[in-house]
């Protein structure tokens, strides 16, 4: 599927020409908001890089690339308040990088040092990386219940694949924020590919037209254009904090990487299908767009290009450098108290550790 | 002979399986064009047509219940269910139904389903890939628990598995997939069920299964050189347990350590131990003791060498049995 299709809303054209002039200005964004987007793409671009790179190099495990998909991250994320909760699947570094996550402690992941990737994740309102798939679409509807109980303003947004929308969870999600209107987004990156499926492999259908059967609205979106991305996700945060009312969200993008660092795309993905999608990159478009109406210069340009290096490079550091955790914590994080079994199982390890530490010393 | 690695062991019994009956299915998660995550299905598509090698949406619990109705339809289905941590999705249906349809239709309708899951860790993967599921499985009644651990065994008892009219567990250790043996790919009509003698010894006996098998030969290798002499005992089969092979070295040595990957409590070495205890006691020197991961999830690659047992904690073991 190209976004040559009729129900794809769209505020500006591969070119970075404005297709819809009265949607753009009825944006609510200032010049330095737009600012803010380009910004943060090139960003996300650029630790997707780094991240393969380290992937590439042995210092991380596995990296699953979210290149091309960047519009569609930022553009979501940036239209969330601070208020709302966010429920990313794997490969959502561009909505970290808008929500100020510690890229370092959320790469600890890929590292294999640490499961999950966030601190705090209540707090910060960005819960764990969720590898199970769209079993997270549970735990956002009833974050959104939880807090419509206790008359908050806050919505979830999840996000996930097209792949994800094959799953019984998916489905009992969407159907439980319909009956409890909970104010959830459901935010669909519709990249063509579960790895080496093909969207015609997960739904002989739309997926945006699956809101209908659950009683709520759905739309589709050209994925690669932040503005209409922004503007969907903003029009259903309205009517999620109005009514508790939910959306789901076709973001219509392609995987312009391996699904990950692991995986031999060769064998599947036809490089005419990548090579036509390249025309459509998001980065590009947004980048022409601004330049024609003056909101960026080339100087700015270049300052976003040398913020985005030195991101990649604190993450490289921060990543190498890290000292080696300690292995008590797979004990103590298990239980809010360790009871006696692994007491005993933890101090097994630790004498181990330490025996060979002596043994290494003398 | 040639060598063959696990991983072609298994791509070869399939063929093998779709050449010989052509109501044998094969379905699952990038098993098509792919040929699997780990190429276990490589080729075979191509060789046999989407309509015996198919990709599915991404559902495991579908891909588990139309095994259900396929196998109702006459099918032999033999679906892949992509990593151990994703199987659960599925567990309802393997729980409730795949499990309990022949005792619900009074024994008249059989399934015929072999649902293969990679299973296990130590190959450094990030999380939901490195579980060990065998108690879950084994924990159910009308289910078989097969997981072999080397290549040629591998090809030959997936090859009866899929025979068999009921339905198996097929778990396949990560670990050994590259693992070599020498060997031809024809079927030696190796029973399900039949655990084997990898190691003669006499005093004391390591039963383990899949990725520990290796582990526990080296460790047999390494008391030896102490002048201690193990058995190393490869269950292969969970569900039916080989009683008969378990108690007999049981009986032999005396002393018995079980060596799994999975959590300690209530893990699958305790049912060994357990039959062990029943029915050899007179004959222990020693308590029957197990070296298994520890009672957490599974842990971040970077700490899977302190969680998975080791050469030490298995010899530390069985001096515990010798110094008793
Ligand atoms: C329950 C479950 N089954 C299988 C997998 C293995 N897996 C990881 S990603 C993936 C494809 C996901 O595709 P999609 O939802 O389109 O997301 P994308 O990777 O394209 O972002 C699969 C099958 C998994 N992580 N979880
Ligand atoms: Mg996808």
């Amino acid at each position: 599927m190209t976004p040559a299709d009729d129900e794809l809303a769209r505020i500006l054209d591969p070119s970075g020409a404005v297709v819809d002039r009265e949607a753009r200005e009825a944006l609510d964004l200032k010049e330095e908001d737009l600012r803010a987007m380009y910004r943060a793409m090139a960003l996300a671009r650029q630790v997707d890089l780094e991240c393969t790179a380290l992937q590439r190099q042995g210092e991380l495990a596995v990296y699953p690339p979210l290149l091309g998909q960047e519009a569609a991250q930022v553009g979501s994320a940036y239209a969330l308040g601070e208020e709302d909760f966010v429920f990313p699947a794997y490969r959502e570094v561009g909505v970290a990088i808008i929500r100020g996550i510690d890229l370092v402690e959320y790469t600890h992941f890929h590292r294999g040092t640490r499961h999950g990737g966030i601190d705090n994740p209540v707090d910060r309102r960005f819960a764990e990386v969720t590898i199970p798939i769209a079993t997270h679409a549970l735990h956002a509807v009833g974050w959104a219940m939880g807090t419509r109980k206790d008359g908050g303003r806050g919505c979830a947004i999840v996000y996930f694949g097209d792949g994800a929308t094959s799953e019984g969870d998916f489905h009992e999600a969407c159907n439980f924020a319909g009956v409890f209107k909970a104010p959830v987004i459901f935010f669909c990156q519709n990249n063509g590919w579960a790895i080496s499926v093909p969207l015609a492999r997960q739904t002989a259908g739309k997926i945006y037209r699956k809101a209908d059967g659950y009683g709520f609205p759905g739309v589709r979106v050209d994925g690669n254009d932040v503005l209409a991305v922004y503007r969907a996700t903003r029009e259903a945060t309205d009517r999620a904090r109005a009514d508790g009312t939910p959306t789901l969200i076709e973001a219509m993008t392609y995987r312009m990487g391996p699904h990950s660092t692991a995986d031999d795309r060769s064998r599947y993905q036809p490089e005419e299908e990548i090579e036509q999608w390249r025309s459509l990159d998001p980065l590009f478009r947004f980048r022409k767009y601004l330049e024609t109406e003056g909101a960026i210069d080339h100087a700015f340009v270049e300052q976003v290009e040398n913020d985005a290096g030195e991101l990649a490079a604190e993450i490289r550091t921060g990543i190498v450098e890290a000292p080696p955790r300690n292995v008590r914590e797979i004990f103590e994080w298990t239980f809010t108290e360790l009871p006696p079994h692994l007491t005993r199982q933890r101090d097994e390890v630790v004498a181990a550790l330490e025996g060979e530490e002596e043994g290494a010393g003398g | 002979m040639a060598d063959v690695t696990m991983a072609q062991a298994l791509n070869g019994a399939l063929r093998r399986a779709l050449a010989d009956d052509d109501r044998v299915l094969i379905f699952g998660e990038d098993v098509g064009t792919l040929g699997g995550v780990f190429r276990i299905t490589d080729k075979l598509q191509a060789e046999f047509g989407e309509d015996r090698v198919f990709d599915t949406p991404l559902a495991e619990s579908g891909i588990v219940g139309i095994s259900v109705g396929l196998a109702l339809a006459g099918w032999r289905p033999v679906p892949e269910i992509q990593f151990d941590g994703f199987s659960y999705p599925a567990l309802d249906q393997v729980i409730s139904h795949v499990a309990k349809y022949r005792f619900r239709s009074a024994g008249t309708v059989n399934m015929p389903i072999v649902l293969r899951i990679p299973c296990a860790g130590g190959i450094g993967a990030a999380e939901h890939h490195s579980e060990s599921p065998e108690a879950y499985y084994a924990h159910t009644a009308g289910l078989k628990v097969v997981i072999p651990s080397t290549p040629i065994d591998a090809f030959n008892l997936l090859l009866s598995s899929i025979r068999d009219p009921d339905p198996v567990i097929f778990l396949e250790p990560k670990s050994r997939y590259w693992s070599k043996e020498s060997g031809e790919l024809e079927p030696n009509g190796l029973p399900i069920g039949r655990a084997r003698v990898l190691r003669e010894g006499e005093h004391g006996t390591l039963v383990t299964w899949g990725g520990m098998v290796p582990r526990c030969l080296q460790a047999a290798e390494a008391a030896a050189e102490d002048g201690v002499s193990l058995e190393v005992l490869d269950l292969r089969c969970l569900v039916p347990l080989d009683l008969e092979a378990l108690i007999a070295s049981a009986r032999k040595t005396g002393r018995v350590v079980v060596v799994h990957e999975a959590p300690m409590t209530a893990g699958f070495g305790a049912e060994v131990v357990a039959r062990v205890v029943e029915d050899a006691f007179e004959y222990l020197e020693a308590p029957v003791l197990r070296v298994t991961g520890y009672d957490t999830p599974y842990p971040p690659a970077k700490s899977e060498e302190y969680y998975l047992p080791d050469l030490d904690r298995i010899l530390g073991a069985v001096q515990r049995t010798l110094t008793f």
